[in-house]
């Protein structure tokens, strides 16, 4: 019992890698995708579902671009296996956004000139979003540090601070000084 | 990557049988660590074994007092539980003081023990590393050594363990379970990780086929007098170039017994018992810190371009240690 072979084509001769078939609850809709085993989830959503918000940057967890939300918390997509989020709920920048109207959040970035060339950015909401849900920021300074794993190359982080703040401040969750 | 099998498993016993005699496989739980490796090429595993719906999610009380974490929790849910937060916030602090938050929510606890080293040699397949390949020779040593290590390495090998959580444990005494082919045994915490020696592909005593299930603490938190100091090169998100770990246990003014344990300066999270048991009998005064402090860096042998880390240790080690007497009074750790 308790063991579950994907990937393989069984005893014998030295084992294939195969695709195996992945349900991800992506933006509130359940998708099917075939996906080999090293397929990561931002590969997934970039190549296979065509959701190319969610960007590639460094592709090893240490700029935060590819930054999604998996069952409610932010993630890096680009150090996550597709294949072992079968069945997840899946967030992405692309599902925020509620009847043509931005999330607050989107909203709050533009008002707030938080971005320039905005590569980063999808990756700084979905991140946002994740600490806002999560509840531990008070204060600009917890902000600041529970945002440090997202870069912005354009160096935008003095908007970006003001943008989050003004999210939380419209619910009432944010200390600014 | 290379390409790779993928075995789920759903319970330990499956999980130890499914890695029985195959060198070539990994366990992978948060993948923060090895996928990075296996996009680096620095791992190649034939074949990945899920173990993340192994039943390793609980953080429960033992019979003595103490906690225990189930492999999987987990770093965020670690660092924030209230019970983790109460009786041992010099574990938190330290969790919190790693990596980022979407880093911390993916990071299992087993997986930050089994994490290698961020050393750039290792890392870049063109150049020789005795982690890498044993008896390929070390290319840290003579070459850009800034974050290398000042204490316990050897002439094979000169590698840091990158790891914060794994410095507040070592404080803390933690105990690691493990669970293998022969049964569980549990190993202290201290005995987890290894100087490199002459064999530095081998980073623990971990067997390749033990699987991690829990990490214990003992009652004893020091949930009163503690600090955990990390000196990096930017003020969040970076590995540490030194950290420190440090709680007192005081009565009236003299110290009782006092632990140190140091991050970024060895190939494990250093502790000196010998150097840090001279703080017990002693007043809290920065002459007696001082002292402690050039015990336990006593011996350390620097590599060039990492010597500041040897005053920076015993600065921050005094830091620490007045940070953990003044946590009661508005010091924030």
């Amino acid at each position: 019992m308790g063991q579950h072979e994907i990937g393989t084509a069984g005893a014998g001769p030295p084992a294939v890698p195969g695709r195996t078939s992945v349900m991800l609850k992506l933006n509130g809709v359940a998708r099917q995708l075939d996906v080999a085993p090293w397929t990561t989830l931002l590969d997934a959503l970039r190549e296979a579902l065509d959701l190319t918000g969610t960007k590639k940057g460094c592709d090893h967890g240490q700029c935060g671009a590819c930054t999604v939300l998996v069952d409610g918390h932010r993630i890096l997509s680009c150090l996550t296996l597709a294949v072992m989020k079968d069945g997840a709920e899946v967030t992405t920048i692309e599902g925020l956004a509620q009847d043509g109207a931005l999330h607050a959040l989107q909203q709050a970035f533009v008002d707030h000139d938080a971005f320039q060339c905005g590569y980063c950015t999808p990756g700084q909401i979905c991140s946002a979003l994740g600490l806002i849900h999560e509840g531990r920021a008070r204060t600009a300074d917890d902000i600041r540090e529970l945002m440090s794993g997202n870069l912005c190359r354009c160096g935008a982080y003095p908007n970006i601070l003001a943008a989050i703040e003004s999210v939380m401040h419209a619910s009432g969750g944010v200390r600014t000084r | 990557m290379n390409a790779f099998t993928y075995t789920r498993v759903d319970d330990v016993a499956s999980a130890v049988r499914s890695i029985a005699g195959d060198g070539a496989a990994r366990f992978i739980a948060g993948g923060t660590n090895l996928l990075d490796l296996m996009k680096e090429n620095v791992e190649r595993p034939s074949r990945l074994i899920d173990i993340t719906h192994l039943p390793l999610r609980a953080i429960e009380p033992t019979s003595d007092g103490g906690l225990r974490i189930g492999a999987l929790v987990t770093n965020t849910d670690v660092a924030y539980h209230p019970e983790i937060e109460r009786r041992y916030p010099l574990l938190s602090r330290a969790i919190l003081a790693g990596a980022s938050a979407q880093l911390r929510n993916m990071a299992s606890v087993g997986g930050n023990l089994m994490q290698r080293t961020r050393c750039a040699y290792f890392y870049d397949n063109a150049t020789p590393c005795n982690k890498r390949t044993p008896g390929a020779g070390c290319s840290a040593i003579g070459g850009f050594t800034r974050y290398h290590a000042i204490l316990g390495a050897s002439e094979h090998c000169i590698a840091v363990h990158p790891s914060d959580m794994c410095v507040a444990l070592a404080a803390l005494d933690a105990v690691v379970h493990v669970t293998g082919p022969g049964g569980e045994r549990a190993i202290a915490f201290e005995d987890f990780h290894r100087e490199p020696g002459n064999t530095p592909h081998i980073d623990t005593n971990k067997r390749s086929d033990e699987i991690i299930t829990a990490v214990e603490l003992p009652a004893r938190g020091f949930s009163e007098l503690y600090a955990y100091v990390k000196v990096r090169d930017r003020a969040s998100y970076a590995f540490a170039l030194v950290s420190v770990a440090a709680s007192l246990r005081m009565n009236a003014g003299t110290i009782e017994e006092g632990r140190v344990a140091l991050g970024g300066v060895a190939h494990k999270p250093w502790r000196n018992r010998t150097a840090e048991s001279a703080l017990a009998g002693q007043p809290a005064s920065r002459q007696i810190f001082e002292r402690v402090a050039d015990d336990l860096v006593r011996g350390a042998r620097d590599c060039g371009l990492n010597a500041f880390k040897i005053p920076l240790a015993k600065r921050a080690i005094v830091r620490s240690l007045e940070q953990a007497v003044a946590t009661n009074r508005g010091g924030r750790p």
